[in-house]
C-alpha cells in the first residue's frame, strides 16, 4: 500500500514550532544539517533539537567553525553532549578550534573527515537513489584506502557510497505551505542536495506563503523533498 | 658570511602579484586562502578574471565594505562579499560540479609540501591528528591546474619543495607552476625547472633551500612581474 504522510494541503506542512516540527527524531540518529561557515545555519532547529530528549546523534554538515557569535550553531549543539559524531569536511575552525575541537580532544566526540565534494556527490547520489559514484577527488591519497578503484579517460577514479540521513534540517528565505523553496545568495549551499537525501527534511523559513506566492520557474527547491516547514521567528 | 636563512626574500604581495601574471583573460579561477587570496588584487589592467567560490558563487566581487555585510553572502572564507553584476548563484553540489567537471581553469593554493612530481599536500599537519580537508581534495583533482603560491621554507626553515611528501597527501601530478617568496618553478609531473629567482638570489642559493633537484632552466632570470 502507498503511504502519504503528510496531508500537503494549506499548512500541512507548517508545524508551530521547532519542537514540533523535530518529531519522531531518536536516539542514533542520522541528521543532516544544511550551511556553509555561518551562512544558511538553521539556527532554530539546532535550538529546538538541544532541547529535545535525544542523544547518540550523528551529524553531518560542512562544519562547525563559527567563531565569536551570538548565532545558535552545530558547536552549541554539541556542547549539550547529545552528539556522538560529527562526518565533516571541515569539524572546526583551523586556527581558533573551538568546542568541537575540544569535545574531540577530549575524546567525547568522534570525527570522520570527508573530503567536501565527496560529501556533496554521495548525498546527491543517496538522494537520487543511485548507490554510489566513481570520484577523481582523493585518488592517490589515503581517501582512496581500500576503496575500488577504475580508470576512465586514463586516470583513477575511487568508489565512494551513497549517503542517506534519518532527518535534514535545512534553511530557506522563502517557502510556500506545500514546500517549494527559495534560497537567499550563498545561504543555498548544502539545502537542495540535503532535502533529497533524508527520510524527513524540516526546513526553517522566514516567510511562507500560500501556493501560487512563489513564480514556479524559480523555485529552487520542490515541494516533494520537503515534508515540513517551521517560521524562523 | 650571511646565512641564507636571514637573506632578504620577497614579500607575500610580490609572490601574489607574480601569480597573478599566469591567470589568461577570461578565465574561470579559484583562489584558496592564504597569499592566493591576494592574487585577485594585481591581475594585470585589461584582463578579466572570473572568481568562483565554493561557497557558491561564479563571479566574486570585492569584499562587503564595513557596516554592508549581508549575512548571507560569503565567499569560501566567510567573509562577506558585495554583489556584482554577472553574479550567479549556486549548490554545493553544483560548486563541485564545476570543480571536479574541469570547468574550473586555474585554481591558486597554499600548500605545506610540493613534491618533484607536482603531488600537493596541504590539508594536514600529521601532528594534528585531524585535519580540516575542506574542498581541497576535489580542488586539486579537478581543476584543470593548480598553481601553488607558498613560501619556500616552512617556520623552522625545512624546505616545503621535497622529493617526496612527507605530510598526508591532498593529490597526485597536479600541480604544474609552484611560486615561492624565493623562485618560479615548473613541474611537468617528472621532474621541477627552476625559471626565475628572487632579486639578490642565485639558482644555487635556492637548491640549497630546495629538498628536490631542480633542473635549472637555461634562461633562468629575475623575478618577472
Amino acid at each position: 500500500m502507498i503511504s502519504v504522510p503528510d496531508n500537503p494541503s494549506t499548512n500541512g506542512k507548517l508545524y508551530p514550532s521547532g519542537k514540533d516540527a523535530l518529531e519522531g527524531i531518536s536516539i542514533g540518529d542520522t541528521v543532516l544539517v544544511a550551511g556553509f561557515a555561518r551562512c544558511g545555519i538553521p539556527q532554530k532547529l539546532l535550538q529546538a533539537l538541544s532541547e529535545i530528549e535525544v542523544s547518540e546523534l550523528t551529524l553531518i554538515c560542512q562544519g562547525a567553525w563559527v567563531q565569536e557569535s551570538t548565532d545558535f550553531t552545530i558547536a552549541d549543539l554539541v556542547a549539550t553532549g547529545k552528539i556522538k559524531k560529527i562526518i565533516s569536511p571541515m569539524p572546526f575552525h583551523p586556527v581558533y578550534g573551538g568546542l568541537v575541537k575540544k569535545a574531540w580532544e577530549s575524546g567525547n566526540l568522534e570525527l570522520e573527515i570527508v573530503p567536501q565534494g565527496v560529501l556533496a556527490e554521495r548525498l546527491r547520489a543517496g538522494g537520487a537513489g543511485i548507490g554510489g559514484v566513481f570520484l577523481p577527488s582523493g585518488a592517490g591519497t589515503r581517501f582512496a584506502e581500500d576503496k575500488e578503484k577504475r580508470l576512465y579517460d586514463g586516470r583513477e577514479h575511487v568508489l565512494e557510497f551513497a549517503l542517506k540521513a534519518d532527518y535534514a534540517l535545512l534553511r530557506a528565505e522563502v517557502a510556500d505551505t506545500l514546500g517549494n523553496m527559495v534560497y537567499q545568495a550563498t545561504s543555498r549551499n548544502w539545502n537542495p542536495t540535503m532535502a533529497m537525501a533524508a527520510g524527513v527534511t524540516v526546513a526553517e523559513v522566514d516567510t511562507v506563503h500560500e501556493p501560487g506566492g512563489i513564480d514556479p520557474e524559480l523555485v529552487i527547491t520542490q515541494a516533494i523533498f520537503i515534508d515540513r516547514l517551521v517560521l524562523s521567528d | 658570511m650571511e646565512s641564507l636563512a636571514d637573506k632578504e626574500r620577497l614579500p607575500r604581495d610580490i609572490v601574489a602579484m607574480r601569480v597573478a601574471k599566469e591567470l589568461p583573460d577570461g578565465s574561470y579561477v579559484n583562489l584558496g586562502i592564504g597569499i592566493p587570496t591576494m592574487v585577485s588584487s594585481f591581475v594585470p589592467e585589461g584582463r578579466t578574471v572570473f572568481y568562483h567560490s565554493e561557497s557558491g558563487i561564479l563571479n566574486c566581487g570585492p569584499l562587503a565594505e564595513e557596516g554592508n555585510e549581508d549575512i548571507d553572502l560569503i565567499n569560501a572564507g566567510g567573509q562577506y562579499l558585495q554583489i556584482i553584476d554577472g553574479m550567479s548563484f549556486f549548490d554545493s553540489a553544483e560548486a563541485f560540479a564545476m570543480i571536479r567537471g574541469g570547468h574550473v581553469d586555474v585554481t591558486v593554493l597554499g600548500s605545506h609540501q610540493v613534491s618533484a612530481t607536482g603531488d600537493l599536500a596541504n590539508w594536514m599537519l600529521p601532528q594534528r591528528g585531524v585535519g580540516n580537508v575542506g574542498g581541497a581534495m576535489d580542488l586539486a583533482t579537478g581543476a584543470s591546474g593548480v598553481i601553488v603560491a607558498m613560501e619556500h621554507t616552512d617556520r623552522n626553515g625545512e624546505p616545503k619543495i621535497v622529493q617526496e611528501c612527507t605530510f598526508p597527501l591532498t593529490g597526485k601530478g597536479c600541480v604544474y607552476l609552484i611560486v615561492t617568496d624565493l623562485a618560479v618553478i615548473e613541474c611537468d609531473g617528472h621532474g621541477l625547472t627552476l625559471k626565475e629567482v628572487a632579486p639578490g638570489w642565485t639558482p644555487e642559493e635556492v637548491q640549497q633551500l630546495t629538498g628536490a633537484i631542480l633542473a635549472i632552466s637555461p634562461d633562468v632570470k629575475e623575478f618577472e612581474l
